[in-house]
């Protein structure tokens, strides 16, 4: 981890991590992006539960539209589907040799499993049957 | 060419919980696989929507599948086995989020009051998480 933060947006974009870069930047903003979903969801059940307060009820059908649904299920695929990637290769160094093969391995377990319920969450938002 | 392992944190506390992320993301992937696989076997098929299905694997609690179509929610779906189930879920996965939250942001802030602070709500947020979620999963 550097000691210096002062990098600016132009510089980090120039520093073409490559895989290793986006999939860093990518499982911190899924990872947040769940502590976000997990945070609002259950601060507005409460208030909804309790005292059916308008601005929660408007929060849970925020939250419980498709295309909110779209985004928690990406951050929740990635951030795993990533994470586990991260956790076999610091559990077995070896794995380390390849690491660019494992990036696209996971590219191609994440599309199938992200694009076919994507594709049902589409087809019932928009034609609800 | 040879290789060393990705940078680890020194520090036994530190290390500590980089060894935690990484195990209890492990287990968080096989319990999330493990209530997908009994959500079907309970007949979750014919009975849950796909968002349903999601917001069982998330948390396996029957109130949070009440909207769906299960008719008989204490046949598999409530019982001791998942409330024990979804306690060990949500301490393993609000330690793992809090903590990732902590390291988010003591990459940014630097002071040491700031860091402090920082921890201690945090801790607090954590400490409240499981109460109420300990709280949900009793009362369900």
């Amino acid at each position: 981890m550097p000691a210096s933060r002062g990098v600016s947006v132009l510089q980090a974009l120039r520093y073409r991590g490559r895989q290793g870069m986006f999939a860093w930047t990518l499982h911190r903003l899924t990872g947040l992006g769940i502590v976000l979903f997990v945070g609002t969801h259950v601060v507005a059940a409460f208030f909804l539960q309790q005292f059916g307060d308008p601005l929660a009820t408007a929060l849970t059908a925020f939250y419980e539209s498709w295309f909110t649904q779209i985004f928690v299920y990406f951050c929740v695929l990635y951030h795993a589907l990533n994470g586990g990637r991260l956790a076999l290769m610091d559990l077995f160094p070896g794995l380390l040799r390849y690491q660019h093969e494992l990036v696209w391995l996971q590219w191609a377990v994440f599309a199938p499993a992200f694009l076919v319920p994507v594709f049902f969450l589409i087809r019932s938002g928009l034609f609800p049957s | 060419m040879s290789i060393s392992p990705r940078a680890r944190p020194t520090g036994s506390w530190e290390h500590l919980l980089w060894t935690f992320t990484r195990l209890s993301g492990l287990a968080l992937l096989l319990f999330g696989a493990f209530s997908l696989a009994m959500g079907f076997v309970f007949g979750g098929r014919t009975q849950l929507d796909l968002p349903g299905f999601m917001r069982w694997m998330f948390f396996p609690n029957p109130n949070h599948v009440v909207n769906s179509d299960i008719p008989d929610v204490t046949a598999g779906w409530s019982n001791a086995f998942w409330q024990i189930y979804s306690m060990l879920m949500i301490a393993l996965a609000s330690a793992h989020a809090m903590n990732g939250v902590r390291m988010v942001l003591e990459d940014y802030l630097k002071r040491p009051l700031a860091v402090a602070v920082l921890r201690m709500l945090i801790g607090g947020l954590w400490i409240a998480a499981l109460i109420v979620a300990v709280y949900v999963i009793l009362a369900s």
